[in-house]
């Protein structure tokens, strides 16, 4: 029964919660900017106003095209489950749930991807290259980090590797991670979120045909992925394990809050880079957590 | 103490000449500071000073064997020179003079020095001193060429200095106490770091070795020589790189002693062969009798290094080969700065017939082009044939086998651009710059003497000449 | 010696070089080596004991290396006018791949050789070995003049800190290391020189090319 309630508590946490991230990088941008800028509560708004709405389907596509952003989202929040979350610890833990959770997010991509090619639009075959071509460096990149957590804990499970304070490597690995962060969630220096330029979009020009609830799914998963890396980011790097439960949460909240509030500032201050710029800055983070991978195998050595 | 002044009375002179006033008299300084260096040098050969054990500089038995031909070749290139730049009294002569003589000085601090980072040091400072000289045209071409000089000698220098480190903390690892002179260094041997010591071997051969000109780090060498006047040309390909040769020796030493010596003949003979091989292709294709002359410098640089390889016998067919080697290329190249000069053009697309137009110096390019390719009987034919005993005697079959193909393939490389620029009808441009060009004695002299040299080096070697190149064979190859 | 700060530092040292490789702006690369040069400069000065002449070596690297080469590199900049992004032969991805491979390659390598005890635990040789190689690159991936004198210092600076090893036991190898700067300043002599020649306009090295074989 208590499981139950627990189970049903952190559900709510993370689909409640997630939409107020968005807010908050609008609201920090518009602030830089001296803007008034939308509420914090809008993506909540733009969510219920979606989810009324009926589905306008290509007569080219097929059913999956509706069906792929569920999976999407069902992929998302599996993950999301799978993740601890400070003082709760995760909804469900095993040994090997860290790869589990690196597939359910490759999983996600995949489908989002194939739903953008259902209509057979060149804009969003477009947009899904570029987010692939993206992508295969920041998973390795991701891939690092998640081992350098790996070896310096001697576990594959998200519990436990999340656990010790880092080393020396945290600068590192924090910074490889906040890289890491902003080009999956296609934020600014990678994508822009707010363009509205087919050209030049990426992840906005995949979902270009999505209308309804499926794009409401698709709304409401990318801001679980951005609450999901935030929350990573901020337990891979700050010990938390020492502190008492209420202590631990606070910490986390704040974490989070802070990393929003940096990525608002981040795309506030930087502008997008050329494409041909991106690969060097993914090819950096992936350094960034493969040196943070050596101070840790090497710390353990020692 | 006359040591000293070896090195000193070219870096005072060079001093002079950057400040002396007038530009007519100022190349002056050259043949004077040659001659007084000169005589030193060879009043040294003749009463070889004691050079106490643990000395940093001194004129020891491996300087005998090499620095007085150094000085010979700078007092007849010096001669060379006073004509030369008053020919060229266009270009400002200032710098060109001053560093040209403290060139000689930094040389004879070279080949003198006898402690691991002073050699090092000095080396570095030939190199940097080089630099107007091979700028002394000011065209867009010189500069390409003083660049490329620049960065790779640089990097090679870079590394050779890496590797004097490396031996240095071969000796640290093993409980030296910090003496880097290469009798201390010897004297320790078998107490060096092996690994140290070899890092430190293949460091400093890239680095010495680009200093030399060895294939595949010879690139700035056509570009330098084909830019630079004749005369800077002939001191670097004889002078220059026999600092780096006997750095080389020296270091060979050291791993000898230390029990690595077999594998730095190793290297050394491939390298050498290596430098060989590439030169005598690069020379079948070169259409430029300047490059032709860099590409020869390759080769014979390559000789050098393969006779370092071949233990005593060797070792004392290289020192030959540089006197010979020395002597016969600054004639060369003199000569070819005569044809030049006269004909404007260093393309042999551009020249020919130049047997018409400047008979005495196209004889002695022809006739020294006969000397370099070891032709008898001038020099390098007998030191090329003691390299070769040397090879056969050790019973390197393969290696004599591939030294003979490399110089067949030189000498067709080599007479094709020759007789392209000598024979045939001059055509009307040529024509009309020999008009300005006069073979005086200035311009003609000194390249026939220094073949004459060669001629007589190679049928008369004499004794005290020998003796100091075996005292130096002796000194490398001590075992304490 | 002082080990934790000093490896922190050839760290740091090691970190400029990946900047280097990986920057597309000559100001940034010259700031880079620049900085690189200061902490060179100060290392020295944690070891223990430091005497007058380790102190001189300090100051000649710090002023020389961090200081001086630097200010006469953004004077030639400015003089020439060269344009500020870098033209790569090797490309930025392949060229910082292969400096984090060639600094991963050279910390592995490291306990291979045989060291003396106290510098066992030392970064000194991995980080002069990596800053060499990343010197390399840089002098043979770019192609303006100036990024090519920047990559032939930072060369310079890994044999730098491969000479801290033997700043004790024979100084005058590390002293003798600070005429490589004068290497560098003809370098940068050459550039403003020709420049004052206007032998050819930009400064572009694969310009240089009128001699071939």
């Amino acid at each position: 029964m208590n499981s139950i309630l627990d189970l049903i508590l952190r559900l709510d946490c993370w689909l409640l919660l997630a939409p107020l991230l968005p807010g908050i990088i609008n609201k920090v941008k518009a602030w830089v900017a001296g803007r008034r800028g939308p509420p914090v509560l809008q993506l909540y708004y733009d969510l219920a106003r979606l989810w009324k709405k009926g589905v306008v389907m290509s007569t080219l596509a097929s059913p999956a095209f509706v069906i792929l952003p569920a999976v999407t989202w069902v992929a998302l929040l599996s993950a999301a489950m799978l993740m601890p979350l400070g003082p709760l610890g995760a909804g469900l833990t095993f040994r090997g749930d860290a790869l589990l959770w690196l597939y359910l997010l490759a999983l996600g991509r995949f489908c989002t991807a194939w739903a953008a090619m259902e209509t057979g639009s060149a804009f969003e075959g477009m947009g899904t290259v570029r987010e692939v071509s993206y992508a295969v460096l920041a998973e390795a990149a991701l891939i690092a980090a998640v081992l350098t957590l790996s070896v310096q804990s001697g576990s594959i499970s998200w519990v436990t590797m999340l656990g010790p304070p880092m080393g020396a490597g945290a600068a590192l690995l924090a910074a490889g991670l906040f890289i890491v962060l902003l080009s999956e969630n296609c934020r600014v220096p990678f994508d822009d979120p707010n363009t509205h330029l087919e050209l030049t979009m990426i992840h906005e020009a995949m979902v270009l045909d999505h209308s309804g609830p499926p794009l409401a799914a698709i709304l409401h998963g990318a801001s679980m992925k951005l609450l999901l890396f935030t929350v990573l980011l901020v337990q891979a790097v700050l010990p938390m394990s020492q502190l008492k439960p209420l202590a631990a949460g606070a910490v986390l909240a704040c974490g989070v809050l802070g990393v929003t509030v940096a990525v608002g500032l981040v795309e506030s201050l930087l502008a997008r880079f050329a494409f041909r710029r991106v690969p060097l800055l993914l090819t950096t983070a992936f350094l960034l957590c493969l040196f943070a991978l050596l101070v840790a195998w090497k710390g353990g050595l020692a | 103490m006359i040591a000293l002044l070896l090195i000193l009375v070219p870096l005072v002179a060079a001093a002079l000449a950057a400040a002396w006033p007038d530009s007519r008299t100022r190349p002056w300084l050259l043949p004077g500071a040659g001659l007084i260096h000169f005589v030193l040098a060879w009043w040294l050969f003749f009463n070889p000073p004691v050079v106490e054990a643990g000395a940093w500089l001194g004129f020891d038995p491996l300087a005998r064997a090499v620095l007085p031909v150094v000085s010979l070749l700078f007092l007849v290139c010096a001669c060379y020179g006073v004509t030369y730049l008053r020919i060229r009294s266009e270009r400002p002569n200032r710098t060109f003079v001053a560093a040209l003589l403290a060139v000689l000085g930094l040389l004879s601090a070279g080949h003198q020095a006898r402690h691991l980072g002073l050699l090092w040091i000095f080396t570095e400072a030939v190199t940097l001193a080089a630099v107007p000289l091979l700028h002394f045209n000011g065209t867009p071409r010189a500069f390409e060429a003083t660049w490329k000089y620049l960065l790779v000698g640089g990097t090679g220098i870079a590394l050779s200095l890496l590797g004097s480190l490396c031996l240095g903390y071969a000796s640290l690892y093993g409980g030296g106490d910090g003496q880097l002179t290469f009798v201390a260094l010897m004297a320790q041997g078998g107490g060096l770091s092996r690994p140290w010591v070899l890092i430190a071997w293949v460091l400093l051969l890239v680095g010495y070795g680009t200093k030399m000109g060895l294939a595949p780090m010879h690139t700035w060498k056509p570009d330098a020589y084909g830019e630079a006047p004749a005369i800077v040309g002939a001191i670097l390909a004889g002078g220059v790189t026999s600092v780096a040769f006997t750095a080389l020796l020296r270091v060979r030493a050291v791993v000898g002693a230390a029990g690595s010596g077999a594998v730095a003949d190793h290297t050394l003979m491939a390298i050498g062969l290596f430098s060989m091989l590439v030169a005598a292709l690069f020379l079948l294709g070169t259409r430029d009798y300047k490059r032709m002359l860099a590409y020869s410098s390759v080769e014979h640089m390559g000789i050098l290094t393969l006779g370092a390889s071949l233990g005593r016998a060797g070792v004392a067919a290289a020192l030959f080969h540089v006197w010979s080697n020395g002597l016969t290329k600054g004639s060369l190249f003199l000569s070819a700065g005569n044809i030049r000069r006269a004909a404007g053009s260093p393309s042999m697309d551009a020249v020919r017939g130049m047997s018409v137009l400047t008979p005495r110096s196209a004889a002695i390019f022809v006739t020294g082009m006969f000397a370099v390719t070891a032709c008898p009987p001038f020099g390098p034919f007998f030191s090329e044939i003691k390299v070769l005993r040397a090879a056969l005697e050790t019973g390197h079959w393969v290696a004599t086998a591939m030294f003979l193909s490399c110089l067949l393939l030189a000498f067709f490389g080599i007479t094709r651009v020759v007789f392209g620029i000598v024979d045939g009808r001059p055509n009307h441009a040529a024509k009309a710059g020999s008009k300005r060009f006069v073979e005086t004695v200035g311009v003609i002299a000194p390249p026939f003497f220094l073949l004459v040299l060669s001629l007589w080096l190679g049928l008369f070697t004499p004794h005290i000449i020998t003796d100091a190149w075996a005292a130096a064979v002796a000194q490398l190859f001590s075992t304490p | 010696m002082n080990h934790a700060h000093l490896n922190l530092l050839i760290g740091l040292a090691m970190g400029l070089n990946l900047l280097a490789l990986g920057t597309s702006r000559l100001p940034l690369l010259i700031r880079a080596m620049s900085a690189q040069g200061v902490i060179l400069g100060v290392m020295p000065t944690l070891m223990e004991r430091p005497d007058w002449r380790v102190l001189l070596v300090a100051a000649a690297t710090i002023g020389g290396k961090g200081l001086f080469i630097p200010g006469m590199l953004r004077r030639a900049m400015r003089t020439v006018q060269i344009d500020r992004e870098l033209e790569p032969l090797i490309g930025f991805v392949p060229s910082i791949l292969l400096g984090a491979g060639g600094t991963i390659a050279a910390l592995a390598l490291t306990p291979m050789l045989p060291l003396l005890p106290e510098h066992a635990n030392s970064l000194l040789v991995p980080g002069a070995l990596a800053t060499v190689l990343t010197g390399l690159i840089l002098l043979i991936g770019r192609t303006k003049a100036i990024s090519q004198a920047c990559g032939y210092l930072i060369l310079e600076n890994g044999i730098y800190l491969f000479g801290l090893l033997l700043i004790q036991a024979m100084p005058l190898m590390v002293e003798a290391g600070v005429l490589l700067d004068l290497t560098v300043g003809v370098f940068i002599l050459g550039i403003i020189v020709d420049r004052i020649q206007r032998a050819f306009d930009s400064l572009d090295t694969r310009k240089l090319t009128a001699l071939h074989e």
